[in-house]
């Protein structure tokens, strides 16, 4: 049986939309709403404050988020691409920039430059089943994908999504993996690293979830995005199952300060991953995965 | 590409052939003509001036200001300015600063912030670059601005600040009648004879006992400013010394970069010779800094003192630092041979990937700025040897 997909979704950079403004000037934008995920984690919802147009985006896509005086990090792009009335960013505090953005309040400006980059291609994945495997704050940047399958579920196979977090106080969207998983039309996974409080649900990793499996090995896509060794785990589990290095899409994250393949920080290889990346068919960079440091 | 209107291409004056070109031979007096002519037409001359033992682009006001008699020694790890013969005016070749600096200059702000009452205000600083002309471009260092070209404006986005400074840049090109040690652009096909992309290139050469210049045109804009130079016709015999001027300087070079070296270097990323130069290697960056393709850069942000006014500013950067690579939880690149790698493979065998063409013009620059005389067609060599050994 040949399990290759019929086109070659390759990587593609969508049309940069610049109209003539530079690429490295920041649009004001006014957050809108700060929902608070976890702990050290918010979505920010934002708006244009230029009076220009929305932000169109695809799956997957990310932003450069500047904070004022601060610094300017990479933000993948949280909400659905087929509402363009919203932009959101769901970030993880780690550092200056991340912290100084997580603490803007309602009406603050931020600066955004974007959107950048390649998109998670579900559209490749119409008539056979769809697997989305996300750790951690990896499920960020793989809800828009989510969005965009849910929006035309009759198009797809099975649909199902693997979620792991170290605890339970780590698990985002929470209240939005309970609603999918009601849904009779979709299998939602969840496991955590570490039992805390009053955890019901599976202890392990997720990589655990895949063997349970919940979608055909000849006809799968599956969409990975969490840390680079959750990633490569959950690959050698799709080969294991059967499935091919071109039906597996990663995201992959580097240090980032142009993303518009000025800075050279993000190179792997041969790839800048700001214009060539974020978002790969593994195939493509399968070579350069196994080099250390590379 | 992007429109390059105003600007020399190199591929269209290589395309329009040699039958097309105007030659003559011009004296010392024609070079200052040449200068005050540049001037005369708005451009700012940058050239060659001997500042701190060291051949560097600086301003020119006339031609007096060209340096005369100068040579260069140059080896691993080694550069030093000397007296050359008091008659010849080229007999020296690249130094420690390329064109690179005016054209993407170390250091520039990207824009300013400032805050208001409903947040901040963006403000793009305005770039009033001179209309510059490059008087003294090798070859090698006209190959690597058409790699800066490429990177800054050939790809789906550009800067625009580049493209600023870029646009209109007058060059006259020198070809070279002299390598130095460090030298191997015969090898990496960029020299010593501009193939193109200039306005005007010359030749110094000896004729009728004296040192007198071939002088060629590349491009329309530069014929009328030849035709009023004081000339004398190009004969035959000139061109002809001015060919093997070249050929000779071609000849002398010691060193060569290894047949095929992008797919060596891309079926050896995991060699153990890595290991082997990263040892040696300070990760002093030097090599990035010098290397007249090198482009890569960070943004500094800073704020004033009360907070009211932030900007953003752009500097060059390497990849030889740990934190080049950082993301959270530590650094992708963090041994040195890592790092190594990382510069030596781009340059050599990704850039092609990523520009179809070669990262490394074979300017030298890196070998003869190393501290400890790292050798980029030395190392090169060794890993292609170890290929033999396996
Ligand atoms: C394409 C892409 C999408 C991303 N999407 C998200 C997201 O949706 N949500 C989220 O919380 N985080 C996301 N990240 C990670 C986020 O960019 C980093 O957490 C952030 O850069 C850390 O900056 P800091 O100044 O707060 O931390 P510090 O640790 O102080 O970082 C210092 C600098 O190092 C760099 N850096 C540090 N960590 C990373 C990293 N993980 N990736 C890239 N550069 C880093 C940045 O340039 C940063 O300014 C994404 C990264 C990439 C490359
Ligand atoms: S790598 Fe070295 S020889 Fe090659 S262009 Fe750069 S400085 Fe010159
Ligand atoms: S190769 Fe030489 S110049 Fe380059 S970083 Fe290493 S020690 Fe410095
Ligand atoms: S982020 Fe600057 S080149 Fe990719």
């Amino acid at each position: 049986m040949d399990t290759s997909l019929a086109a070659d979704p390759g990587p593609e950079i969508p049309p940069a939309r610049w109209s003539g403004v530079d690429p490295m000037m920041p649009r004001p934008f006014t957050v809108k709403r700060v929902r608070k995920e976890l702990a050290d984690t918010f979505t920010l919802e934002l708006e244009p404050a230029d009076g220009g147009g929305p932000i169109r985006f695809q799956p997957g896509q990310f932003n450069m988020l500047y904070a004022y005086g601060v610094g300017e990090v990479p933000i993948s792009i949280s909400s659905d691409p087929d509402d363009p009335s919203v932009v959101a960013h769901t970030t993880r505090f780690v550092g200056s920039v991340t912290e100084a953005l997580v603490h803007t309040r309602i009406g603050s400006l931020i600066g955004v430059r974007g959107p950048f980059g390649t998109h998670w291609p579900v559209e490749i994945a119409q008539g056979e089943d769809v697997a989305f495997i996300a750790g951690g704050i990896g499920l960020a940047p793989l809800r828009p994908a989510i969005y965009r399958v849910l929006s035309e579920r009759q198009k797809y196979g099975n649909v199902v999504i693997f979620y792991g977090a170290r605890t339970p106080e780590d698990l985002l969207f929470r209240k939005e993996l309970q609603s999918w998983r009601s849904r009779f039309d979709i299998n939602v996974h969840v496991t955590v690293d570490r039992a805390t409080g009053r955890w019901n649900g599976r202890v392990g990793f997720v990589t655990q979830l895949i063997r349970g499996g919940g979608f055909d090995r000849h006809s799968s896509v599956a969409f990975i995005c969490g840390p680079e060794l959750m990633m490569r785990y959950s690959i050698q589990k799709l080969q294991e199952h059967g499935l091919g290095n071109d039906r597996i899409f990663i995201s992959m994250e580097r240090n980032m300060k142009c993303a518009v393949g000025f800075c050279g920080h993000c190179q792997l290889g041969s790839q800048f991953v700001c214009k060539d990346g974020p978002v790969y068919r593994f195939d493509n960079i399968e070579d350069y995965f196994s080099i250390w440091e590379l | 590409m992007v429109s390059r209107k105003g600007k020399t291409n190199g591929d269209a004056a290589a395309a329009a052939g040699a039958g097309t070109m105007e030659r003559a031979v011009i004296d010392r007096d024609g070079l200052d003509a040449l200068i005050a002519a540049l001037q005369d037409d708005g451009y700012q001359v940058t050239g060659p001036a001997v500042r701190d033992g060291a051949i560097v682009p600086g301003r020119l006001a006339t031609g007096a200001d060209l340096p005369m008699g100068w040579t260069d020694s140059q080896s691993g790890g080694h550069y030093r300015l000397e007296q050359g013969d008091p008659d010849r005016m080229f007999d020296y070749v690249v130094g420690p600063q390329s064109w690179k600096a005016s054209l993407y200059p170390a250091e520039q702000l990207l824009f300013t912030a400032r805050r208001g009452e409903h947040g901040f205000t963006v403000d793009e600083p305005r770039i009033d670059a001179p209309r510059l002309a490059f008087f003294g471009v090798r070859p090698c260092d006209l190959a690597a601005i058409r790699t800066l070209d490429t990177v800054f404006e050939g790809g789906p986005f550009t800067d625009t600040r580049y493209q600023v400074r870029r646009e209109g840049v007058f060059i006259v090109a020198v070809n070279c009648a002299r390598s130095a040690d460090t030298c191997f652009c015969a090898s990496m096909g960029t020299g010593p004879k501009a193939a193109g992309g200039y306005d005007l290139a010359l030749t110094e050469i000896t004729a009728e006992g004296r040192t007198r210049f071939l002088i060629e045109a590349g491009s329309e804009r530069a014929r009328p400013i030849l035709a009023n130079l004081p000339q004398q016709p190009a004969g035959a015999k000139d061109v002809e010394a001015a060919e093997t001027a070249v050929a000779k300087a071609a000849k002398a070079q010691t060193r060569a970069m290894v047949p095929e070296v992008e797919a060596l270097l891309k079926r050896n990323l995991e060699s153990p010779h890595w290991d082997q130069v990263g040892k040696r290697c300070l990760n002093c960056s030097n090599c990035t800094l010098v290397c007249p393709t090198c482009f890569c850069s960070t943004v500094e942000d800073r704020t004033s003192l009360d907070g009211h006014e932030a900007e953003r500013r752009r500097r060059w950067d390497s990849c030889f630092t740990m934190d080049f690579s950082y993301v959270h939880g530590g650094s992708i690149r963090r041994e040195s041979s890592s790092r190594y790698r990382q510069w030596m493979t781009h340059k050599l065998a990704t850039w092609h990937d990523q520009f179809g063409m070669s990262g490394c013009v074979g300017c030298g620059r890196c070998i003869a700025w190393c501290p400890v005389g790292i050798d980029i067609t030395e190392e090169a060599r060794a890993i292609a040897d170890s290929e033999g050994r396996k």
